[in-house]
């Protein structure tokens, strides 16, 4: 499922919901990514989550199908919060479920890496010298191709 | 042609999106975007570093030779930094 919202989330009603009503499910694992008040040594005291409509829907939708080829999964959740946050404040949600732990704990890793270099949001920080564009890393680049070429998990 | 920008591209540019309809021989990613840095000095300047534009033709990454037609969504924006 896939859900882009302003509002915040609330981590233990939307794992909750992941596996509501089922008995087959082995474990969870969960990503939860943060505002920091700390980007490149200057401090932050806001950022603003752009996005592009329709087709950010899209991406994680195509990312979420992705890691349902790839890996045993019985149910799986993105949500990514796009607006004005705060340091401190939830931005995105990463879950799997599957009957074992290995695939949804790596599962869990791959969406959250193929999603910050794929989806289509920017993260506009101020800092004390004004608003700034954060610019992406190649070490998001490193570990969304770790993923490349494809790796299974032993079923 | 709708043409979106998005992030930094749009403070540059100063306007989210604009209809535009390009010469028939522009066909391409890159020849559009050779075509929209002609536009004025605010697009010029948006676009004088392609290697930091990212495109998307309809909602899909799209290379510099992918092609380009009239009704069209083109996206512009800067590699990407969600999550």
């Amino acid at each position: 499922m896939i859900k882009v919202q302003r509002e915040d989330f609330d981590v233990g009603a939307e794992l909750a919901a992941l596996t509501a009503g089922r008995t087959d499910v082995g474990g969870v694992a969960s990503f939860v990514g943060l505002v920091r008040d700390l980007a490149g040594g200057a401090e932050v005291g806001a950022m603003t989550l752009e996005h592009y409509p329709g087709m950010t829907e899209k991406k994680l939708a195509e990312i979420e199908a992705e890691a349902q080829r790839r890996w045993p999964l019985q149910a799986t959740l993105i949500v990514h919060r796009y607006g004005r946050l705060e340091p401190g404040d939830r931005i995105v949600l990463v879950a799997t479920a599957s009957p074992h732990r290995q695939a949804a704990l790596e599962a869990c890793a791959f969406l959250i890496d193929w999603l910050k270099t794929k989806a289509p949001f920017w993260k506009l920080e101020e800092t004390a010298a004004g608003p700034q564009w954060v610019e992406a890393r190649d070490s998001d680049d490193d570990a969304a191709a770790r993923w490349n070429p494809q790796r299974r998990v032993a079923e | 042609m709708k043409i979106l920008y998005f992030a930094w591209l749009k403070s540059k540019v100063g306007i989210a999106e604009e209809a535009v309809t390009p010469p028939a021989d522009i066909a391409t990613v890159a020849a559009l975007l050779d075509w929209l840095a002609t536009r004025g000095p605010k697009h010029a300047a948006a676009l004088a570093n392609r290697s930091i534009v990212r495109v998307a033709v309809n909602q899909e990454y799209a290379g510099p030779d992918h092609p380009v037609r009239t009704g069209d969504e083109v996206a512009l924006f800067p590699p990407v930094t969600g999550g």
